[in-house]
């Protein structure tokens, strides 16, 4: 089996990487310029705002809004606790009292004498940016956060889905086109990023997320068992933000895929290394995918990264489509005329002799990539 | 325009689509200009390559290779001609990359956040969300959203003129403390247009001026119950030029090698149907479908007056490859497999089209993928087509200020312009229309997905390079007519689709057919039944299309109808299915079969599936 390249997919041994880490609104930074940082170690923090509830004081206390300020019980600015009553009308002739509660604990932030509301803020929430992976703070994005740089082997997925992850790779499968089971997984699973085969299953993660799985890499999974995991039809590839207890990197496709020898290897190699992954895709220009970041140390030197190359004779490929989706081989001739396929469509091909069986076909030259020998 | 000479010999246009670049090479001979070639690279906006001259230089070495001239110099395009090598002028239109992908902001989502949307939809843009102080999101989440999508550009609107201040303020500082960053090329400023109250415009200026390339134009909603949506429009425009294509990888290069400013591809294709429907005096549906979106271009006449509308919607994440998945999640599956004559395992189908997600420049290599391909496309343009009905409506009132190339309007109230029985001609473009290994399958998709009614003539761009042509019609609009009509344009047939529920085998239409030489010949079609009359090459087919009671084919029920048509390569459809209603059989072994006697009536693949 041949390593794969899909284009623009990087699979590397030794990169050095940088990672910006910034807060969603400006805040202090934690870390300076040289300190070195662990995944978890929180560079830079902040408070954003609460929520704000709006109370309609004119319309619950019956009272014209220009009064509404007249009817607090406490002045804007104070802090009141959920369900404390903040404001009062007497009723008609003066018998009874009319009250209401905050709804929530909070700040009185104002009250318009135009509509008669009362806006009411939560308490802030803390928010907390951690380094995402080993390393040195590079530079301080003064009030935003940092940026954190690396040296380890890296790779993109072709897909994933999740966000931020990290944990100590476990390899509990013996070959790249073995299926990950749920019996592979044990409790020292739990806070490791596992490498599975070829394929994982709905249950197989479920028993992960259970068991406390940081992370699956794997090299592919069915879309149904997306839906189920998503609770939705994923439209539009565009994902990081979803909740699900782990990440998941898919390094090939849909469906059932052997890894890409390359990367088996790669992974393989630092089995026990501490790994940050992230499954965060967006396919469209401006393409952002999967990762996985393994960081080595500095005294590991960077490596040119190989390239798939263009297609020749003798290239190894791999289909990318119907009916020989997932095959490897090698181009046995590429020919200069367009041929007819079976849609009758006239396209550029090229032929193909497969790797298992030496059997020789005819493939669009679009549905191959190129593998590295 | 300076650059562009005078006497114009050839011509190499391209088109960057998200997943191919489109060259086309066009010469003077004789008889006028006429396509010479056409060749195709795949588009290089991706990594590794990430410069979008690359798949420009493939596709016109393509070029070069089946005209044997010598159009490069190097990594250029050679300009002006000089003997046999080179070309007199170079063109291009672009919407790799999805296109302009924007984010639009209003105070009220229902107001001035829906003129937004309109504003940006009308430039040609995908809106990627619409934010509103009364969206129901917190703040942070709004941040956190600005700062996921990293839009291309942002438009901020907000307020009447002389309204509130402050909560168009606490907008743009909400901006500002997301402080987005756009998705290509991170060394700039993310473009922002401020359309909003005209009073708050210092405030914004104070808390955006420094952190994007702000750009102030008049309010898009100056009173509430009036629209002013060209000057934000025309901003989008400029910005688009200046920013996004600027900073798109390898566009500043692209922009060096044309006199001509570079077209986003949906307003190119619409320059060339509004010609059409001028020309034709006629209501005119083009669509045109990509990889990562589909537009629809329509020109109808308003109802009560001679006047026509023009309109375009861009329907962002439905399309044939990154948008595929998208597609199957808006139509639901069994939609698809509503058109598919033979049972399909849906889990493989599922893998399926997300391996075409994301490797979306694959193509379907057996029937069967082609026929699932096709019936995906069926629905993408369904759907494209009901958005587009929605929102391509008359003005709701006569406070409102809009002109003709305000593509969006109204769409609380106003009655949809869309009138199936007007339609006088559909014209497809896109690689499943334009690529379909036969007419007949172009011309059935796009019959299935808009179920025109009465007499309508269909038309597909022949090798997709109406975009082309259409910034080509900005500079030299002789040239773009005579490709056009001679190599561009080819047209399928004619279909007529009697309006009214029957039962099937009922006779349903009568079509008596004169030829231009003056043949006459008869032809019937049942309820539920799609005959094929095959066209002659002749260039006008006179109909008397007379429909049983019950049916109407434009002149009232039962009521005859004539027409001149073209019968084009593909020929007179009598499509007897059904309008209003059109169903499937809902059992499965029916609709196979219903299926396979209509692919078989157009002979449309060349095996039974």
């Amino acid at each position: 089996m041949g390593h794969s390249y899909t284009p623009g997919l990087r699979v590397t041994e030794s990169a050095r990487l940088e990672r910006e880490r910034r807060l969603p609104l400006r805040g202090d930074v934690l870390v300076r310029v040289g300190d070195v940082v662990e995944p978890g170690t929180v560079v830079a923090r902040t408070e954003l705002p609460g929520n704000v509830q709006i109370v309609n004081l004119a319309a619950k206390l019956s009272i014209d809004p220009a009064k509404a300020v007249d009817s607090l019980l406490q002045p804007v600015g104070s802090t009141v606790a959920a369900d404390e009553p903040i404001a009062f009308a007497k009723g008609l002739f003066g018998f009874g009292r009319t009250e209401v509660k905050a709804p929530c604990s909070g700040v009185i932030e104002s009250v318009s004498p135009v509509t008669g509301q009362l806006v009411l803020r939560e308490p802030p929430i803390p928010v907390e940016v951690t380094a995402y992976v080993s390393g040195r703070v590079a530079r301080v994005l003064e009030g935003e956060g940092v940026v954190v740089e690396t040296r380890g082997a890296f790779l993109q997925g072709i897909f994933g889905v999740g966000g931020e992850a990290c944990g100590a790779i476990a390899v509990p499968v013996n070959t790249p086109d073995a299926e990950l089971q749920p019996a592979d997984l044990g409790a020292e699973h739990r806070g490791r990023v596992v490498v599975g085969g070829a394929y994982v299953s709905y249950d197989t993660l479920m028993r992960a997320r259970d068991i406390g799985v940081a992370a699956v890499i794997v090299g592919g999974f069915d879309d149904g068992d997306l839906k189920r995991l998503l609770g939705r039809d994923l439209g539009v590839a565009i994902t990081g933000a979803e909740q699900l207890g782990f990440s998941l990197v898919l390094t090939e496709g849909f469906g059932r895929i052997p890894m890409a020898q390359r990367t088996w290897k790669l992974l393989k190699q630092h089995v026990g290394r501490e790994a940050s992954v992230s499954g965060a895709t967006q396919i469209r220009a401006g393409v952002m995918r999967p990762e996985v970041v393994i960081p080595i140390g500095d005294d590991v030197p960077e490596r040119a990264e190989e390239s798939g190359g263009g297609l020749e004779v003798g290239a190894m490929v791999r289909v990318i489509r119907e009916p020989w989706f997932g095959r490897i081989g090698r181009v046995a001739a590429l020919p200069a005329e367009l041929a007819a396929l079976e849609t009758e469509a006239l396209v550029r091909v090229l032929e193909i002799e497969f790797a298992d069986d030496r059997e020789r076909r005819i493939v669009p030259r679009a549905n191959v990539e190129r593998i590295a020998p | 325009m300076s650059g562009i000479p005078a006497d114009i010999r050839s011509i190499l246009a391209t088109d960057c689509g998200s997943t191919t670049t489109k060259a086309i090479l066009i010469e003077r001979g004789p008889d006028g200009y006429r396509l010479r070639v056409r060749g195709e690279a795949p588009t290089t906006v991706e990594a590794p390559f990430e410069d979008v001259t690359r798949g420009v230089l493939n596709a016109v070495r393509e070029v070069e290779e089946l005209c044997g001239r010598k159009l490069l110099d190097g990594d250029r395009i050679r300009t002006p001609q000089v003997g046999d090598e080179g070309v007199d002028l170079y063109v291009s239109t672009s919407s790799a990359g999805g296109g302009l992908q924007m984010m639009v902001t209003g105070l009220v989502k229902q107001m001035t956040g829906e003129s937004a949307q309109r504003a940006a939809l009308g430039a040609g843009a995908i809106v990627m969300d619409v934010m509103a102080l009364n969206d129901g999101r917190r703040p942070h989440e709004k941040i956190q959203l600005l700062r996921q999508l990293r839009p291309d550009m942002i438009l901020l609107s907000g307020g009447t003129d002389g309204g509130d201040v402050k909560r168009v303020a606490e907008m743009a500082e909400l901006l500002a403390a997301a402080d987005p960053k756009a998705r290509l090329g991170a060394g700039y400023e993310l473009p922002v247009i401020y359309a909003g109250n005209r009073d708050a415009a210092e405030v914004v200026r104070g808390s955006l001026g420094e952190r994007t390339a702000l750009k102030t134009v008049a309010n898009l909603r100056p009173q509430a119950e009036r629209e002013h949506l060209g000057p934000a429009r025309d901003a989008i425009h400029d910005l688009f030029m200046e920013h996004v294509m600027a900073h798109a990888p390898g566009y500043k290069k692209l922009m060096t090698w044309s006199p001509v400013p570079i077209m986003p591809t949906p307003g190119a294709v619409g320059l060339i149907i509004e010609k059409i429907a001028k020309r034709d005096r006629m209501a005119v549906l083009g669509v045109d479908i990509g990889g990562a979106t589909t537009d629809v271009f329509s020109v109808f006449r308003v109802p009560g007056t001679e006047e026509t509308m023009f309109n375009r919607t861009v329907s962002a994440n439905l399309g044939m490859s990154y948008s595929i998945s998208n597609v199957m999640a808006e139509a639901g599956l069994a939609n698809i497999l509503r058109w598919v004559p033979f049972p399909v395992n849906e889990l493989d189908l599922r893998n399926r089209i997300k391996n075409k997600m994301i490797r979306p420049t694959s193509i379907p290599q057996t029937l069967e993928d082609l026929v699932i391909e096709q019936a995906i496309c069926r629905e993408a343009l369904r759907l494209s087509f009901v958005q587009h009905r929605a929102l391509a409506v008359g003005l709701k009132g006569k406070q409102q200020a809009r002109d003709i190339s305000d593509a969006m309007s109204q769409t609380a109230s106003g009655e949809s312009l869309v009138n199936l029985v007007d339609l006088g001609l559909v014209v497809g473009s896109g690689g499943v229309l334009s690529h379909a290994p036969r007419r007949a399958q172009s011309l059935l998709m796009m019959l299935d997905a808009f179920l025109p009614e009465g007499v309508t003539e269909l038309a597909v761009d022949s090798i997709f390079m109406t975009p082309q042509l259409g910034v080509l019609s900005t500079v030299h609009e002789q040239a773009a007519t005579e490709v056009f009509e001679r190599d561009c344009l080819i047209v399928l047939g004619a279909c007529v689709a009697p309006i009214g529920p029957g039962k099937p085998g009922q006779p349903c239409v009568t079509v008596e057919v004169k030829t231009a030489s003056g043949s006459t010949a008869t032809h019937r079609a049942a309820y539920g039944d799609l005959v094929l009359v095959p066209g002659d090459g002749g260039e006008r087919w006179t109909l008397t299309v007379t429909p049983e009671r019950g049916f109407d084919v434009g002149a009232g029920r039962g009521k005859p109808l004539v027409r001149d048509v073209r019968p084009g390569v593909v020929g007179l459809v009598l499509d007897a299915r059904g309008r209003q209603p059109f169903a499937l059989p809902a059992d499965d072994a029916a609709r196979i079969d219903r299926l396979r006697a209509w692919n078989r009536a157009l002979a449309l693949y060349p095996k039974e599936l």
